[in-house]
């Protein structure tokens, strides 16, 4: 209990990549929260990187981690970019009926 | 004893605050909450002694990510409650598809055990931390080992940064601006005309 160790980080990973996994379900509409729970999803990713790269002794799990959020980050701005630019066009971001490309 | 105290505050409230990301009324209070948990998390990574990325998590998500969903939120004009509506219509499934996952992770966690030589596959050792302190020994990987993903890195975060730009730059019309290139290609051929003006008569 008051030894903290490898388990406890992934437990608090798994915690918060499930409820990521569960804001994506909840706020189908809402495309920002839907994006707010992938950037939770990432972290808990993160923090699963992290606890494994201190608890091997191994700097490479923080490397790691530091591309994730490279790519996280790039990921963000261009979904809102693409966000930005769908609420011009169609005046709202409710995403349920995005049917545009027909696809 | 500390440490442990310290963990389980900063656990709580990523966990707390990830929670009121997905469930609050008001997306403003979402990204609020939303930066709390990454706030949280660089408490966590600390602890784990990841100290750069901990910094780097406040700094890049709290100072830029984070704000620029503050940002994109209050910009758009949005009706929320109409985006709200269906929240308890889909609870039912997505708490069964969270609760599964929830429950196979937590099997992981709970029955997992590093192989033997996990300790000894060790990629690139952490050097002790009072003779390098973290950011120098990643640094060192970045420059070295990893310097072509890095790059890449690099480069993903340019084509990002030109691909927002390009979808949200518009040209907007009945805006009056100085338009350099027109003013210098203009020649008095096109602009001047000499009238040939009788006596007498006017044009």
């Amino acid at each position: 209990m008051f030894e903290i160790g490898l388990s406890h980080y992934m437990t608090v990973s798994a915690i918060v990549f499930t409820l990521g996994i569960l804001g994506i379900f909840l706020n189908r509409k809402n495309v920002i929260i839907i994006m707010m729970s992938v950037e939770l999803m990432l972290l808990a990713v993160n923090i699963n990187l992290v606890a494994f790269s201190a608890e091997l002794n191994d700097m490479v799990g923080q490397v790691f981690a530091m591309f994730v959020l490279t790519v996280a980050a790039a990921e963000a701005a261009i979904g809102l970019a693409i966000l930005v630019v769908y609420f011009r066009n169609r005046g709202s971001i409710a995403v349920e009926d995005v049917n545009m490309m027909k696809g | 004893m500390i440490q442990a105290l310290t963990f389980y505050v900063f656990a709580f409230f990523t966990v707390v605050s990830a929670v009121l990301v997905i469930s609050a009324r008001n997306p403003v209070h979402s990204v609020l909450f939303l930066i709390l948990a990454f706030f949280s998390s660089a408490g966590l990574f600390v602890l784990m002694g990841a100290e750069f990325l901990a910094m780097i998590l406040v700094v890049v998500y709290v100072g830029a990510v984070a704000v620029l969903f503050l940002f994109v939120v209050m910009m758009l004009d949005i009706n929320f409650v109409e985006l709200r509506q269906g929240f308890l219509q889909y609870l039912p499934a997505g708490a069964m598809i969270g609760l599964v996952l929830l429950i196979e992770l937590v099997v992981i966690v709970a029955g997992h055990a590093l192989a033997p030589d996990a300790g000894t596959a060790v990629a690139q050792p952490m050097p002790p931390v009072d003779k390098i302190s973290n950011t120098q020994a990643l640094g060192e990987l970045f420059y070295t080992h990893y310097i072509y993903l890095f790059q890449a890195a690099g480069l993903i975060l340019l084509v990002a940064m030109i691909g927002a730009i390009v979808l949200t730059h518009r040209k907007r019309e009945g805006v009056r601006k100085q338009r350099i290139h027109d003013q210098v290609n203009r020649r008095p051929e096109d602009s001047v005309e000499v009238v040939k003006v009788e006596t007498g008569k006017g044009i």
